[in-house]
């Protein structure tokens, strides 16, 4: 029996896990469910002690488990399969198989071993081969066997499907099932509600770091959904838009590798459009953005911005026809920490003088201030103001004419009146005939400002609707990848 | 990087590290506190002295000046050294084949310095931006390459007159050296050039569009580029002004201080330059003085020798210890500061 009481982990104000308790009985498959940033990951990274708890203990058939270890943890019986497997790139499987173990080492002992977990469950490792030639699901497979190895009690698996084959995915999933015959606890974290119906017996539901719901599988698909995301307000009808000629035209576009990748995705946007990205981070929307702005190339496909082929163009090239790109992580790939709000700007203005006016780029930053409302002074540096303030920071550092403006996560991690204030911006430069791309994590953003929205599923456009077609239930059915419901 | 170092741990530093050279020096057998005035008293205890100090201090300066503004780029040029070879070997050149007045041939030769040491510099930026080749492993490298290249000028093509020695080249014209004053080896030139170059990097990072862009590519080349700074451009251009500063204080090194060229004529400078900038944590304003403290451990320590009968590496080690101090404590801080914010 694992149990665990009152984990509780935050990050600076972001409480990651609240108080969560879970009792997983041994044999059983059990699925850990929620939508990206709901505090699964951290949840599991501290069972397998790879992150201290703020508070909270972990006992495991009856015995408390030390926190804060992997080593420990492992010791204890808690192995964790992470979702980008951690083997030594260099090493052989079979070093990497020995990797961990305790007294002496005998490799001959192991080669047995080794073949002969892989002969149990049909995997298919060369234990001479070089972890670097292996694929995602071998390294898989080769962790799960050295964890096997190492006696391990609970085998934890962190999105284990993602960037495996589908024969690969089988033989994982039959092998899990044996070892949970075998008494062996799986705890099987995913997003993918056809994988976690498919496997599982039990599942827990993680909403915003807490256990909104435990059940009993089979479940209905929708009461899931509701768990993971929430009570929707379904938007109210929409005033209408006037849409004018297409701005943005994509067609049959490939990019990206592994887990990145998108394949076959047609898009047309027009000039005062707003067209929502949905489906789980990861899923291909910030490929797909940062192909459109120049940042990534292509492997296939066309892109064209006002009739414009722009295949095979630079950032600049881009740039000058009027796309203007906002990423997600605003200190890392939006703003640079250290220099000030007038800096920013500055640079932002792309001119080519030699010699800064200072004073006239405070009194530009002065007036940008006041104009976008940023809590802060000219000198203030970026990495010093609130999210939010960050975020209007950027908005202030747009071009004037734009004709296709991309944006991850416009909203992500902004209190509500920040959010309607750069959503207030953003409407204003649909108005003026801009054709805005977004891509969010947030359906009532995706339902409530889209007019249409796309959802992506393993790198592949899954539907693409009107916004005014769409309830928030069917997108979150959507987004976990199934069609039909 | 750029606020890795603030000034109160550097502060904090030297007096620890004062501390712990107190007792290194008794340990040694030497009366601490004496020998530590025997080092100031070597250093600045009269004019010659004074000029000698002032001597060490301008190749350093001018070396930290031009790191400042490839570390504010977030560019490791640890090549430093190399550029300074390459410098002094440019200058070299240009000393032993042009004809005519010092007046024509001294700056001739301080302009081919520079020109050396940027063309070394851009080497490991080219590697870095087209062959991705870490600067450091870069700089390295061709540091390696700029030292043999004067070893064998100097035993080969350069040799002096029936001799093959690695004791150096034929000396210079006296006229291509630079000139001094008041019977010292103090030049006024080279003290002018290493304020001068202080004055530029300041002005640089300033007040242009050019070094507001060092800075943003130094902090963060993805937001950089987003915004429109040429990354590879602004990379390279750095490269560039930094070993020219480099080869500058080579090509000083070469015409007014040794008058030829000898295998080690950089001497460490390049290296000693690097641990001059991170005790000023990259600001420009700082240089000055903590190269000014660096020429006062090596050019006084020569006295513990004389005096009391200790190795000279003692300044080597005191600096060492300094600058060994001056990260630590840093490291420290940010260790701390980190704990508190993430997980």
């Amino acid at each position: 029996m694992l149990e665990l009481r009152g984990i509780t982990k935050r990050f600076g104000p972001v409480v990651a896990n609240d108080g969560i308790d879970l009792d997983v009985p041994p044999g059983s498959l059990h699925a850990v469910l929620g939508e990206n940033g709901a505090g699964k990951s951290t949840l599991m990274k501290i069972l397998s002690g790879f992150l201290p708890p703020d508070a909270g203990r972990i006992r495991l058939d009856g015995h408390e488990v030390p926190t804060g270890s992997p080593r420990a943890a492992l010791r204890a019986g808690i192995g964790m399969l992470h979702q980008d497997p951690l083997v030594c790139l260099p090493f052989t499987a079979l070093d990497n198989f020995i990797l961990g173990r305790e007294g002496k080492i005998d490799r001959a002992a192991a080669r047995g071993e080794l073949r002969e977990v892989c002969a149990r469950f049909d995997f298919d490792i060369d234990p001479d081969a070089r972890a670097r030639s292996l694929s995602v699901g071998e390294r898989q497979q080769l962790e799960i066997a050295r964890l096997l190895s190492l006696g391990v009690k609970v085998l934890i698996l962190d999105e284990p499907t993602s960037g495996i084959s589908s024969e690969q995915r089988t033989k994982l999933f039959s092998a899990l099932r044996t070892l949970a015959g075998e008494g062996l606890i799986v705890l099987f974290v995913s997003h993918k509600l056809e994988e976690v119906e498919e496997l599982c017996d039990t599942v827990t539901v993680i909403r915003a770091g807490r256990v909104v719901g435990e059940r009993a599988l089979p479940c209905p698909a929708d009461e899931l959904v509701e768990l993971m995301f929430g009570d929707l307000v379904v938007s109210s009808a929409r005033p209408p838009v006037e849409i004018g000629a297409p701005a943005l035209r994509v067609s049959g576009l490939a990019a990206g590798t592994g887990r990145q990748a998108v394949t076959g995705v047609d898009l047309e946007v027009r000039a005062g459009e707003v067209v929502g990205l949905a489906g789980l981070e990861g899923s291909g929307q910030r490929t797909l953005l940062r192909v459109l702005a120049g940042l990534e190339p292509a492997r296939a496909g066309h892109v064209e911005i006002d009739g414009r082929s722009l295949d095979g163009s630079s950032y600049e090239g881009f740039v000058a026809a009027g796309v203007h790109y906002l990423p997600a992580g605003r200190l890392e790939e939006g703003l640079v920490p250290g220099l000030t709000i007038a800096e920013h700007l500055t640079l932002a203005a792309r001119l080519s003088d030699w010699v800064v006016d200072w004073d006239a780029a405070r009194s530009r930053a002065e007036e940008a201030i006041e104009h976008f409302r940023i809590k802060g002074g000219p000198d203030t540096p970026a990495d010093a103001l609130s999210g939010g303030n960050q975020q209007r920071l950027l908005l202030a550092m747009m071009p004037e004419d734009l004709r296709v403006l991309l944006m991850e996560h416009p909203t992500r991690g902004l209190d509500i009146e920040s959010a309607d204030y750069v959503w207030t911006r953003l409407l204003a430069r649909r108005d003026s005939g801009t054709a805005i791309v977004f891509s969010s994590a947030d359906l009532d953003e995706l339902v409530g400002y889209a007019d249409r929205v796309v959802v992506f599923f393993s790198g592949k456009v899954l539907a693409d609707l009107p916004a005014a077609e769409l309830t928030a239930d069917r997108l979150g059915t959507l987004i976990g990848g199934k069609v039909a419901s | 990087m750029r606020r890795a170092l603030q000034v109160v741990p550097a502060l904090w530093s030297v007096l620890a590290a004062l501390v712990v050279s107190v007792i290194l020096l008794a340990l040694a057998g030497a009366p601490p506190f004496r020998a530590l005035g025997l080092v100031l008293d070597g250093a600045v205890g009269d004019g010659g002295r004074m000029a000698d100090t002032l001597m060490s201090w301008v190749p350093l300066t001018l070396a930290a000046a031009g790191l400042v503004v490839t570390f504010v780029a977030g560019l490791w040029n640890i090549g430093v050294e190399g550029q300074v070879i390459a410098g002094a070997i440019g200058a070299t050149w240009a000393a032993r084949t042009i004809p005519g007045e010092g007046f024509v041939v001294i700056p001739a030769a301080l302009a081919a310095g520079v020109a050396a040491g940027a063309l070394w510099a851009l080497a490991a930026g080219v590697l870095k931006t087209r062959g991705g080749v870490n600067e450091i492993f870069g700089g390295l490298g061709l540091g390696f390459v700029a030292q043999s290249l004067a070893t064998y000028l100097i035993i080969g093509p350069w040799k002096r007159a029936g001799i093959a020695s690695t004791s150096g080249t034929e000396p210079f014209r006296e006229e291509v050296w630079l000139p001094t004053v008041g019977g010292t080896r103090l030049s006024p030139v080279a003290v002018i050039l290493a304020l001068a170059a202080i004055a530029v990097v300041w002005a640089l990072l300033r007040g242009t569009r050019f070094g507001l862009r060092l800075k943003a590519v130094g902090a963060n080349p993805a937001s950089a580029r987003l915004l429109g700074v040429p990354t590879e451009a602004t990379i390279l251009r750095a490269f560039a002004l930094g070993g020219g500063m480099a080869g500058l204080a080579g090509a000083v090194l070469a015409t007014g201080i040794q008058h030829k060229l000898v295998p080690a004529i950089a001497g460490g400078r390049g290296f000693l330059a690097i641990l001059v900038v991170l005790l000023a944590a990259y600001r420009i304003v700082w240089v000055a003085p903590i190269a000014l403290f660096f020429a006062i451990l090596s050019v006084g320590s020569a006295q513990l020798q004389l005096r009391l009968d200790l190795d000279s590496s003692i300044g080597g080690v005191l600096q060492g210890i300094l600058v060994l101090f001056v990260i630590l404590i840093g490291g420290w801080q940010a260790l701390h500061r980190r704990d508190a914010e993430e997980p």
